[in-house]
């Protein structure tokens, strides 16, 4: 376990690379904010820019550019209509910060930020919490609607409104666990098998024959995690949208 | 999970005064730089300790990340749609601008071909009847200066028929001298011609 190339485990650790303190609290400058602000940096590199020319036929940058934009938009207002818009910058800053973090994750050496519960945590509440605010904002009790579905029979009223309240409040925690869960799951799965391939390699010229399936194992698995890296950024958005909308029209 | 979440709150008394302590940043460093090569027993997402870093930092990068979408990213790139939208629809208008022109030239090329081909019609039709009328004069004038060879040559055989015709007379005095010279006796020239006379009377 001690072993740094094949411990699993290893590659989330936090390091301190700065020390800060402030009023008690240890707000270090760490690996894991060194990645959020390299994930910050990517974001504006392409964002802006790529699409700092403003032409009209958009060049590789720009069509990048365009084409996140598009995407979240159109999951956005799919989901939420032309009213959800207005949290655009929400929901576009949550998709390329999370996108970003993962696809940075599948780089060697390269800290996966988004496999920390806390930030993941973090970013659920920043929903759950706008979702909430907003509802009761822009719709004030009648947003209460959202936990009496209509047309169900007044006898299980009781029984549904208690199931939705538990869906509601559950919302945070499947958000949070489901994109830590993933990333932490996948990377720790890459890093033990990359970890047969080190061992059996160290075991001479048998082992390096078996330390082929492990090694095939590691290259489909890596493909797979892109995609796992893309989809939970995705399924990120596309429920923030839904409880967006749930926000903007509660009662549906 | 649980196991985890266990280890995490057991680490969590230790890691607390460590913080508010008077030497907080010695401590937590320790623990947190030494964390991630020997783990000190706790699973680093389950590390509390870390826990404030990483928030304060997540707020930090997010609230720029939400402010560069808000302020310059999401208008931008919505501008760029807009320009596009307006640069499309101003190139349609032009285009169908352009193609009414392009009818109109179409008209006017038709009417003015048609009028060059009436034109053209025209001159063919003239030059033609102008080049018949010429025809017909130099054929009538070559006519009529045949016609006038044609009288002239048959008046000079006319002529020279008479002229020949003279002759017979002439000669058949002469032989009619001569014959009657041979078998009577001399006689008079005026007395043979006519004679001549009298018969080429009596036989015409």
């Amino acid at each position: 376990m001690a072993d740094v190339r094949t411990d699993p485990i290893h590659q989330f650790g936090i390091r301190k690379l700065v020390d800060i303190n402030i009023d008690g609290y240890d707000v270090s400058f760490t690996n894991s904010s060194l990645f959020m602000i390299l994930t910050l940096a990517a974001i504006a590199l392409v964002l802006l820019w790529g699409s700092s020319s403003r032409a009209v036929v958009p060049g590789r940058a720009q069509s990048v550019a365009e084409l996140s934009y598009e995407f979240v938009a159109n999951t956005l207002r799919n989901a939420a209509g032309e009213g959800g818009m207005r949290f655009m910058p929400l929901v576009f800053s949550l998709f390329m910060f999370v996108l970003t973090a993962n696809i940075f994750g599948m780089v060697p050496y390269f800290f996966t930020v988004t496999s920390h519960i806390i930030v993941t945590a973090a970013l659920a509440l920043l929903v759950i919490f706008t979702v909430t605010i907003y509802g009761f904002y822009k719709n004030g009790t009648h947003f209460l609607k959202l936990f009496v579905p209509s047309g169900v029979p007044m006898a299980i009223v009781p029984l549904v409104t208690l199931i939705e309240i538990i869906s509601f409040l559950s919302r945070p925690l499947s958000l949070a666990v489901r994109l830590f869960a993933n990333m932490l799951a996948g990377h720790i799965t890459l890093k033990v098998f990359a970890g047969f391939v080190v061992t059996l390699t160290g075991l001479g010229a048998f082992g390096f024959l078996g330390a082929l399936l492990p090694l095939i194992m590691v290259v489909a698995l890596t493909a797979l995690e892109f995609l796992v890296a893309f989809l939970q950024a995705y399924v990120f958005t596309i429920l923030t949208c839904m409880y967006l909308n749930d926000a903007l029209h509660p009662g549906h | 999970m649980s196991w985890f979440i266990s280890q995490a709150n057991a680490q969590q008394p230790a890691a607390v005064p460590a913080v508010g302590g008077s030497a907080p940043t010695e401590a937590t460093g320790t623990t947190v730089a030494h964390g991630g090569g020997e783990h000190g027993g706790t699973f680093p997402p389950f590390d509390p300790s870390t826990f404030p870093s990483q928030l304060f930092w997540l707020a930090i990068v997010f609230i720029a990340l939400y402010v560069m979408m808000a302020k310059k990213v999401i208008p931008q790139i919505g501008g760029i749609f807009e320009a596009r939208a307006a640069k499309i629809a101003g190139d349609l208008v032009e285009a169908e601008k352009a193609k009414a022109e392009t009818d109109a030239a179409i008209v006017s090329y038709e009417a003015s071909l048609a009028a060059a081909r009436n034109k053209a019609n025209a001159i063919a039709h003239d030059t033609r009847s102008r080049v018949a009328h010429e025809i017909d004069g130099r054929r009538h004038a070559a006519e009529a200066q045949l016609a006038a060879k044609l009288s002239e040559t048959e008046r000079h055989i006319a002529d020279v028929k008479n002229i020949a015709l003279d002759h017979v007379s002439t000669i058949a005095v002469e032989t009619t001298e001569a014959v009657v010279e041979a078998l009577v006796g001399k006689v008079g020239r005026d007395e043979a011609a006519a004679a001549v006379a009298a018969v080429s009377v009596g036989k015409h």
